[in-house]
């Protein structure tokens, strides 16, 4: 059941963002933009929780996790460590996530050609 | 025609998306790679026993991040990416795509003046709103804790 | 300012065309002198391989002519026009620098023939050409990056062309008089509809070209406007129509001639290269085969950097238009 409802939820999301794309002529990064923000704003809610017990990958591997996941990790580190946390918790908790992204980036970048077709 | 006329002109002139079936495509992508997600996440939870649910999560997105940067290495990326649209761009695979697409276009200035310079020329905006509206949230949400 | 005319008659005595892989699957495929099937052209980036293609057609067009040219009138769509001007290190001729944006072709052809026609020089080269990669990277987003293209856009021909103009009578193709195009800007701010931008400015071009040479569309064997797309050809057309004339089958779109629709280019060519291949490769060609005796050849351009893009400015466009005759003494 799980796997239905992330492949559904999960669809769900980018098709919006793909409505957006065709609708609004926005660019790329407008549109992670946008979902970043609507991740965090749904994590302040408190909205994301349950959608991810009920969605799991579904709400968490669009780029709305990554909003959400910024917000979740500033609140857990204020509760830990009080006004440090405001600063210290976003990045935090996405530490390993941006890491991977730009050694994989480094590495790919410098072994392929990027080729038009 | 003056520009007002010419303006309502173009837009009656110019062919439009076909919404429909780049809408089921975009569905179809994405759901597919939230579920690919979904599948990692169960396969490491049954591996690591000991990790919990932030830990497997993160694994889960910094596989994804590895594979469509993988992907977007040998050139498939792109084609996924004109097939489903949105569909690819908004999981977290797009993020990567768009790092890595930019560390690759702009290898050839050099690792430093290129690659590391621009690797963040379209997913730059993601972290620094991202952050931003993090710290805004957690001042907030420190503010509110102080009178609770 | 009006029509020049060139009473000297510049000929046409050599020319050239070299295109990519994508170009030569493209309906004109046959038409060009040469095919680089490799987007890298054996060099290191597309960048080099832009400066090879202007080396390629430059060099080739004057084998083809015959004689040694004395200055070179070239540009491309890159900042500094550095396509252009560095190849100009390998040709070791005299250059000007030209941009118009996608209307170059032209536009170095007309300063070509003006050259002539002042007694400057006795022979010249006119070029222009442009590279998929290079614009894309330039304009749009990194190559890799996976996001669809809307379908107003248009593909940039990777290609180049060269025309070696004489004073000499070798050959009876001439340019006979050009009208240099107004900047003209009716608002278009969306940066993936290009020929929506350009469109006035051919408009304007072709109007005042017909009034100042009192000639009408029937007038030629064909008209050619350089890269305006699908969209950018029904604007034309209705806007000449406004104001009084109508192109009919004789009008041709180099864009949309140099790809099949199945190619998926959505509206059609476009870039320095598009209207420089498919003059010096088709319509030179149809000369040579007696089918043509008189074309009005007009490239067109649009005026944007993408600074002034991300700015929100507007997109100017510029079209410039040749005559290219048979003439017979």
């Amino acid at each position: 059941m799980n796997f239905l409802w992330a492949f559904l939820i999960g669809g769900f999301i980018c098709t919006i963002g793909q409505l957006l794309i065709l609708k609004t002529n926005w660019t790329p990064a407008r549109i992670l933009v946008s979902f970043v923000v609507l991740g965090a704003l749904l994590q302040v809610c408190q909205l994301f929780e349950p959608l991810k017990k009920f969605a799991g990958a579904g709400v968490t591997t669009p780029i709305t996790g990554f909003g959400a996941g910024l917000v979740q990790g500033t609140f857990e580190n204020i509760d830990k460590y009080g006004f440090l946390g405001i600063f210290s918790g976003g990045l935090t908790a996405m530490s390993a996530g941006i890491a991977v992204a730009i050694v994989s980036g480094l590495v790919i970048g410098m072994i392929f050609k990027s080729r038009s077709k | 025609m003056d520009r007002q006329q010419y303006a309502e002109y173009i837009k009656k002139i110019s062919p439009k998306s076909k919404i429909g079936w780049s809408l089921v495509r975009a569905f179809i992508v994405g759901g597919l790679i939230c579920l690919l997600g979904e599948g990692l996440g169960a396969l490491y939870q049954m591996w690591l026993p000991g990790y919990d649910q932030t830990q497997i999560g993160s694994l889960v997105s910094c596989s994804l991040i590895l594979i469509a940067a993988i992907l977007t290495g040998i050139g498939v990326y792109d084609k996924i990416g004109y097939f489903s649209g949105g569909g690819s761009i908004v999981p977290i695979t797009g993020f990567s795509n768009s790092i890595t697409s930019a560390a690759m276009e702009f290898r050839k200035e050099g690792i430093i003046f290129g690659t590391c310079a621009n690797m963040f020329k379209i997913a730059g905006p993601v972290i620094v709103v991202g952050v931003a509206v993090a710290m805004l949230c957690g001042l907030g949400y420190f503010i509110v804790g102080l009178f609770l | 300012m009006s029509t020049i005319y060139f009473q000297k008659q510049p000929r046409i005595v050599g020319w050239y065309s070299v295109a990519g892989k994508k170009e030569s699957e493209g309906p004109l495929g046959k038409t060009f002198s040469r095919i680089e099937k490799d987007e890298y052209f054996g060099e290191k980036t597309h960048e080099c391989a832009e400066r090879k293609l202007f080396v390629t057609a430059i060099e080739g067009a004057i084998q083809a002519a015959g004689i040694e040219p004395e200055i070179v009138f070239a540009g491309d769509l890159l900042n500094q026009i550095v396509s252009a001007s560095f190849a100009m290190r390998d040709v070791g001729l005299p250059f000007v620098g030209m941009y118009g944006a996608c209307s170059t072709m032209a536009l170095s052809l007309i300063n070509a023939a003006t050259f002539i026609e002042a007694g400057a020089a006795h022979t010249t080269v006119a070029a222009a050409g442009s590279h998929f990669a290079t614009a894309e990277r330039q304009y749009r987003t990194p190559l890799e990056f996976g996001n669809q293209r809307p379908p107003t856009s248009q593909w940039t021909v990777t290609g180049a062309g060269a025309t070696v103009l004489s004073d000499t009578k070798k050959s009876p193709y001439a340019v006979t008089c050009a009208t240099v195009g107004r900047v003209i800007d009716y608002g278009v701010k969306d940066v993936n509809n290009m020929g929506a931008a350009m469109a006035p400015a051919a408009a304007d071009t072709l109007e005042r070209h017909f009034i100042n040479t009192k000639t009408k569309p029937a007038d030629y064997d064909a008209i050619f406007s350089g890269d305006l797309g699908q969209i950018g050809e029904e604007a034309l057309r209705d806007l000449l129509k406004e104001r009084g004339y109508d192109l009919g089958d004789r009008y041709y779109d180099c864009g949309k001639l140099v790809y099949a629709v199945q190619q998926k280019v959505d509206m059609g060519g476009s870039g320095c290269g598009c209207s420089a291949v498919t003059l010096n490769g088709f319509i030179m060609d149809k000369f040579k085969r007696g089918d043509y005796h008189k074309v009005l050849f007009m490239a067109t351009g649009a005026l944007l950097s993408p600074t002034t893009c991300f700015q929100g400015e507007t997109i100017p466009g510029i079209a410039n238009a040749v005559v290219i005759e048979e003439v017979t003494e």
